[in-house]
């Protein structure tokens, strides 16, 4: 109350609060002030430097910037009087002096000619300044300052709300020009391409490539990102039935922010390589074998078309003969991690009711497993602690065995907002990132010896009591068995092993344990370890330990990889556990199910990814159903997956294309792509975001819960949905986190937190203020020893390879490599080298090269990647031509059954062909 | 093993439209730059306030700044290129050398070519020298005022100022190699201590003197900022004081106001009178650490001052405030306070917008008091000589002394100590021995490039603060030109709008756009009068700072007064 201000605006009383500034308090009571420079869009500062909205304050000898001044008590404002207005018109009449003429302009609907009809200004009377070159040189974006009116939206969309850095404004005076780096091409630039730039101009100076912006869209329709954890909320531009452009929507998650694949990465759903057509493979077909390469422009070489009556009863005849005849444990299903909740409830439904097994399982397996079996163990949640935008409330940030800046890059904006702000980061990991430069400490590690650099950072904390005593008092357990396993791992101890010197391991701890809310973020380096595991509850001892759980600002959050990979977790897509992590072996639950589902269900928990293709190597399993996964591209020594399916007496693939596991499909059955589909989806942050359809699926395309129906129905379930919201409906029966959360109400809402107290409260971000799920309600302290990676490089393999992603592609680059936009930034298989490594090697960038481990050998180019430390190979697992993971070691972590993607013995060599030039 | 056959090439879905990247994106540190800029930083600390102190580094060893060592610099100090290349491109004395482009010569010579100097024939010189030295191993460029107006024209040899600079005399320094500035004598820190130097600072540091009455002494001294805005200085001193600490002192030694050379005048002289202000001032609001921020076209004064800086440190004469010197780079709006914060955080120097005012909100954040060279320079004296002994100087109203730097057509030009409210018909006659010969006195710029343009007939306004305002024109820091009936108005009031456009920050609409289109308008034969009216009041109204809104004042007045000169 006090807060508030009265001032006077054009005769009017307003109030203002704090921090409010005089256009806002005008747009409040209806009094439109020009605006450019301005931008309502969350975390744009007002900068004041255009003009356009000057006011008179009453007593002051020169107009102000309403958009960045702050009304003060008893202040007289006159926006509309003649000297105001003016000023305004000049200001306008400077700018459109150096327009292209509207007619013909980059965008004539933008911002400033909106403004300047309004104003009536439209003409100038000035000279125009000599224009700027067009750079057309980006894929996805094209620049043309002779529309800028240098009112910097892009520099503070670039530097202040994504925080890339790569826009600036150079020169001074008339000379001002807006420069990517030091004035490069856009399109040679470190661009990433996110776009926010493009969202942000108000002239058309920047704008989508080929025109796009122009096209006037005859429907809007909001949805969310289908690719990564992120779980970004957008708006699809529709002409057509085509997806034109897509803007960032003010999501919880991303603050109207997206990536380049949220932006510019969604005409993979027009691509011709579509599947219209159910798919039966023919009989004439070649002997399945691990080495087949189709045309996914072609499926006729193996397949035939068939009707969906037809592909459907194949399909089902198929399954329901291998159940009948051995039991359902001789089938298997993948779902998917990329599709909707509902779909995945089904999916896990059909393999328990329909199949009779629990062997049912999904990309978390290759993911966060490991983290997940740690977080379930210690804290009894398997889900993020607080949302990564709690990072806002957090001085001390710490991001581990992560990327975020490549594979969640709207999370990472938030974090380097944070450091910008004041907040100190830490960033461990063996591989730089452009998170790096943002660091204060940056802990570049030896590969594989997570365990031994936590235990260090934590003996430090025992050792010098900077532990949270009460707070281990009152919420954990086992603090006295870690304390004493701590013992032997100082850090002067541990710095040889883990190559970080001891000093810096005091610094980071002290660091760590002295803030007053440190919130931990981490990825697949840290899972995709045998001893994930171990990692992760190094993790989270560090947090229970530090008390820096439970409050705005701390927490642990392991950044999920996929769009819906916590969703699909939740829904059940794994095979211990039934929805909401109700364990397969409780009889209670057992119980529950059977009388939900109507029918027996297995009481034995199924095998995960890596072990169903072990068992079909056994011959114990023989049929699998797997729905938008490909694993023959994503599982780890993949030439022995692909051996494995090849086996299957007979596989089912759903999928939008011909992906390289749908090449050993005896049926397939052509399914809807993200945007042409309901359904909802739960990101990292434990948002559930409804996905609404904007666009018409092809011809002959159907939607997934529909397939699955088709399918159950077949396979002898009586299932009766008509929607997806019957499914969810279902799904809150038997999912406590659902509780308070509806269909009407995501749809009318777009996303809501869980878990969720009420019905008209919001979700709650932070979790575990007093205590944990667990049975003594404490938090458990696991200690755990170093244990070497599997498979340590020696003489014939002297290097580690690992694996991972890039910013541009998604997962196995089924989708984003039939984006053209992402296919023209990334478009071919490279493996990132320390650029002494190369000079070691002999190897310049560009050249062709072999990387080979004991599993197998692939021949990509070489790229110099700065950030990669010596003695280290690092691959992308998203290219077909050069598969990574027909290079890596399937040795499972014994807890999440996660295998080591992140550490296998290689070799790197010039190729045979480049060597003999 | 598997690792042993043959490599499998199997297709993929891509189209492959555009060639592979094979290192990250955008440029790349090269690790010879990197190495080189490592060794030129030494172990100085790499924190972002310091970027353009590290570009001059550059600059001076390299000659100019190429991007591979501007690349390397931005990865040695964690800042992204854009940041490190608008901050290099911002300041004129910084070349900075795209990938392809050709190094400058190692010689660069700069003609100023500001009103004063073009008075006494700049153009001729620049034309001229062109003509006769650019080549491979010298360049040749304009460059605005270098604050030695009395002495015009001026040229800059590398770092060696020519004052009254004739073709020869700027080949023969050419010819003899002599780039270093030179450095007249000066009272150095023994004799300015012998005569009495330093009593009221190590009186304040013991704590004998009150700081109290310090301050209340300069409030009612009445001493009024000299950097041009006229700020009472002891009130400012007490407003700072009041702000919650850490508090830090700025002081304003950017004198690049056209026609302003007074700063320079005292600190090369004696350059301890206006240190121990600045140590008074900081111990008056108990400032934990002072900035000098000095224009580059001074590098003589930088020299002395670094010099006796460190002796009057060793003598312990800034315990508790320590004091950094910081180079300008050669941009007129780090005069303006706001801007020169900002240079001296490492950054563009782009002006803020107020409130919130630097008292409160300063430099990196924290109340910050800024004065002018000279506002300090008067300190000890007004201490020494008591609160009456400033304000009983003055005439014909005014109360107090100004340093008015007086250039143009009068016989001796210079720096005149003179009382405040003095008229300029006075001031000719009675400090600079009248006009030059031949020139007939015509009009004058009371304060400098922004204070507009009074025809002689206005020549009995008292010259002080408050006395001009209702002429359309302010007296300023005190740079007063004189202008003859040899001078063309209309010609002076284009060379200063070209000065206004070539040192506009560009950050608002109506300056950066308004300063290019006047340029335009008025170099056009026939003036389109209404527009360039309307054009300057909203320029008035609508800048963000004083620069905007002060350049079209010369415009305005001579629209006013002289509507029958024509260019």
């Amino acid at each position: 109350m006090s807060d508030t201000i009265k001032f006077t605006l054009d005769g009017q009383t307003l109030e203002a609060s704090a921090g409010e500034t005089i256009w806002q308090c005008a747009a409040r009571a209806g009094i439109d002030i020009p605006h450019l420079c301005y931008s309502k869009a969350p975390d744009y500062r007002a900068d004041g430097n255009c003009r356009v909205c000057m006011v008179e304050i009453e007593g002051e000898r020169v107009l102000a910037a309403s958009c960045i001044r702050e009304p003060s008590d008893g202040m007289v404002v006159n926006s509309s009087n003649e000297r105001a207005t003016t000023a305004r018109k000049m200001v306008m009449e400077l700018l459109v002096a150096d327009q292209p003429a509207r007619e013909g302009s980059h965008d004539p609907n933008s911002e400033l000619w909106h403004w300047a009809e309004r104003m009536g200004q439209t003409q100038s009377r000035f000279p125009a300044r000599q224009s700027p070159d067009a750079d057309d040189s980006h894929t996805a974006m094209a620049v043309n300052l002779d529309a800028c009116i240098h009112c910097t939206r892009c520099v503070r969309a670039c530097r202040e709300v994504q925080v890339n850095d790569v826009i600036g404004m150079a020169g001074r005076g008339s000379g001002n020009k807006i420069v990517f780096d030091f004035d490069d091409a856009m399109g040679q630039s470190s661009c990433v391409a996110c776009g926010e730039c493009v969202q942000a101009c108000p002239t058309g100076a920047l704008m989508p490539a080929g025109g796009a912006g122009k096209i006037q869209a005859d429907k809007r329709v909001d949805s969310v990102c289908p690719y990564c954890g992120v779980g970004c909320q957008l708006t699809f531009n529709i002409k057509d039935n085509k997806i034109v452009s897509v803007e960032g929507r003010d999501g919880p998650s991303n603050s109207e922010r997206l990536c380049v694949k949220g932006r510019f990465g969604f005409d993979y759903i027009n691509h011709p390589h579509r599947l219209t057509k159910p798919l039966i493979r023919r009989d004439d077909a070649p002997a399945k074998s691990a080495d087949m390469d189709l045309d996914p422009a072609n499926p006729l070489t193996h397949f035939r078309e068939a009707s969906w009556e037809e592909a459907l009863d194949v399909a089902a005849a198929g399954l329901k003969r291998i159940r009948d005849e051995a039991d359902g444990k001789a089938l298997a299903g993948f779902g998917s991690a990329k599709g909707s909740n509902e779909e995945a409830y089904l999916f896990q439904k059909i393999v328990r009711a329909g199949f009779g097994s629990n062997n049912i399982d999904h990309c978390t397996r290759l993911c966060h497993a490991s983290s997940v079996a740690a977080l379930l163990e210690t804290i009894g949640s398997g889900a993020v602690t607080a949302s990564f935008n709690e990072a806002r409330n957090s001085d001390v940030i710490m991001v581990i065995g992560a990327h975020p800046t490549s594979n969640h890059p709207v999370a990472a904006t938030f974090l380097k907002n944070a450091v910008k702000r004041g907040a100190k980061l830490i960033v461990i990991d063996p591989r730089g990132s452009t998170l790096s430069r943002h660091a204060t400490h940056f802990l570049q590690f030896k590969p594989g010896r997570d365990v031994a650099l936590l235990n260090a950072l934590m003996h430090v904390i025992v050792a010098e009591e900077l532990y949270d005593e009460q707070y281990v008092q009152a919420h954990t357990e086992g603090f006295e068995q870690l304390r004493n396993h701590l013992k032997d791992f100082s850090p002067e101890e541990m710095a040889p092993i883990c190559g970080i010197e001891p000093d810096v391991l005091r610094q980071v701890a002290r660091l760590y344990a002295g803030a007053e809310a440190a919130i931990i973020f981490w990825g697949m380096g840290i899972s995709q370890h045998i001893h994930g595991t171990d990692n992760a509850r190094c993790l989270i001892s560090l947090a229970l330990m530090s008390g820096q759980v439970g409050r705005p600002g701390s927490g642990l959050h392991p950044l999920r990889g996929q769009n819906n990979v916590q969703g699909a977790s939740d829904a059940g897509l794994i095979p211990m556990f039934y929805p909401d992590y109700q364990s397969v072996d409780d009889p209670a639950k057992q119980s529950k199910f059977e009388a939900l589902w109507g029918g027996a269900l297995d009481p034995e928990r199924g095998l995960t990814v890596v072990e169903i293709m072990d068992a079909v190597h056994a011959g114990d399993i023989r049929g699998m159903y797997i729905m938008g996964e490909n694993p023959a591209m994503s599982d780890p020594n993949a030439h022995h997956v692909r051996e494995a399916i090849a086996r299957l007496d007979h596989l089912v693939v759903q999928e939008i294309f011909l992906t390289e596991t749908a090449f050993f499909a005896d049926v397939i059955l052509p399914a809807t792509a993200w945007p042409e589909k309901d359904g909802t989806v739960t990101n990292s942050n434990r948002q559930i975001q409804m996905g609404r359809k904007a666009v018409t699926a092809p011809d002959g395309v159907m939607p997934d819960w529909w397939i699955i129906q088709e399918v159950a129905r077949r396979i002898g379930l009586d299932w009766n949905y008509d929607h997806p919201s019957d499914v969810f409906a279902e799904m809150k029966q038997c999912m406590d986190s659902l509780d308070n959360i509806s269909w009407p109400r995501l749809e009318r809402e777009s996303a809501v937190t869980y878990p969720c107290d009420g019905e008209d409260l919001p979700g709650n971000d932070v979790l575990f203020a007093d205590g944990f799920p667990t049975p003594s309600k404490r938090g458990k302290f696991v200690p755990a020893s170093i244990i070497a990676p599997d498979e340590m490089p020696d003489a014939d393999y002297p290097m580690v390879l690992s694996t991972g992603r890039q910013l541009e592609h998604w997962h196995t680059g089924a989708m984003t490599r039939r984006s053209q936009t992402l296919d023209d930034l990334e478009p071919e298989a490279v493996a990132h080298l320390a650029p002494n490594e190369m000079d070691r090697l002999g190897i310049r960038p560009g050249d062709d090269i072999e990387v080979a481990t004991r599993r197998g050998r692939i021949a990509l180019k070489a790229r110099a990647d700065t950030g990669i430390p010596k003695g280290v190979v690092f691959v992308p697992f998203c290219y077909a031509e050069a598969a990574a993971n027909l290079l890596t070691n399937p040795a499972l972590d014994p807890f999440g059954k996660i295998p080591e993607f992140k550490f296998c013995a290689a070799k790197v060599e010039k190729a045979a062909s480049a060597a003999a030039e | 093993m598997a690792a042993d056959k043959a490599i499998r090439k199997f297709g993929h879905p891509g189209k492959g439209r555009r060639g592979g990247r094979y290192e990250g994106k955008g440029r790349q540190v090269e690790p010879a730059a990197l190495s080189e800029i490592q060794a030129l930083l030494g172990d100085r600390p790499r924190r972002r306030d310091l970027l353009i102190e590290h570009l001059h580094l550059i600059q001076d060893s390299a000659g100019h700044l190429s991007a591979r060592h501007l690349a390397a610099l931005a990865g040695e100090m964690k800042l992204s290129l854009a940041e490190v290349y608008e901050v290099a491109t911002f300041y004129a004395h910084f070349d900075v050398v795209g990938d392809g482009d050709s190094a400058p010569p190692p010689l660069t010579i700069r003609v100023c070519d500001s009103l004063s100097c073009d008075l006494q024939g700049a153009e001729a010189l620049y034309d001229n020298l062109s003509e006769k030295l650019d080549s491979g191993a010298v360049r040749i460029v304009r460059a605005p005022c270098m604050g030695r107006c009395e002495s015009a024209p001026v040229a800059e040899v590398g770092h060696r100022h020519i004052v009254n600079a004739t073709p020869e005399a700027v080949s023969d320094a050419v010819a003899a190699g002599e780039t270093a500035p030179s450095i007249p004598p000066y009272v150095e820190f023994d004799e300015y201590e012998k005569n009495g130097g330093y009593h009221i600072l190590r009186a304040c540091l013991s704590g004998e003197r009150d700081i109290e009455e310090i301050i209340s002494t300069m409030e009612a001294s009445g001493l009024r900022g000299l950097g041009g805005a006229g700020f009472p200085t002891g009130r400012k001193w007490r407003f700072v004081r009041a702000e919650p600490g850490p508090r830090l002192l700025a002081a304003n030694a950017d004198e690049g106001e056209p026609g302003t050379f007074k700063d320079r005048y005292y600190m090369e002289r004696d350059p301890h009178r206006f240190l121990e202000g600045m140590l008074i001032a900081a111990r008056a609001v108990e400032a934990e650490e002072c900035f000098i921020y000095l224009r580059d076209e001074y590098p003589g004064l930088h020299h002395v001052l670094a010099k006796e800086i460190a002796k009057l440190s060793a003598a312990g004469l800034s315990e508790g405030t320590k004091i950094t010197l910081r180079r300008g780079a050669g941009a007129y709006i780090c005069g303006e306070e706001s801007a020169m914060l900002e240079s001296l955080e490492g950054k563009r120097g782009e002006p803020r917008h107020k409130p919130p005012f630097p008292a409160q909100v300063g430099l990196f954040g924290r109340p910050t008091l800024i004065n002018n060279v000279e506002t300090l320079y008067w300190v000890r004296d007004i201490i020494e000589r008591g609160a009456e002994w400033f304000p009983a100087e003055g005439r014909n109203g005014g109360k107090g002394l100004r340093s008015y730097s007086v250039s143009g057509r009068v016989r001796e030009p210079g720096v005149k100590l003179a009382p405040a409210g003095i008229t300029v018909k006075q001031l000719i006659e009675e400090y600079c021995g009248g006009m030059a010969e031949g020139h007939e006195f015509k009009a004058y710029l009371p304060g400098g490039a922004s204070g507009g343009i009074l025809p002689a007939a206005k020549g009995d306004i008292p010259l002080d603060f408050g006395t001009l305002e209702d002429e359309g024109c302010f007296i300023g820091s005190a740079a007063v030109i004189i202008l003859s009936d040899h001078d063309n108005m209309r010609h002076a009031a284009l060379n200063l709008m070209r000065f206004f456009e070539y040192e506009s920050c560009g950050q608002c609409t109506p300056c950066r756009a308004g300063t290019e289109k006047a340029v335009k308008l008025m170099a056009a034969a026939d003036w389109d009068q209404p527009l360039l009216k309307e054009l300057s009041q909203t320029m008035l109204d609508a800048s963000i700072c004083g620069l905007g809104q002060a350049a079209p004042n010369p415009l305005l007045t001579v629209l006013k007064h002289f509507p029958g000169d024509s260019t």
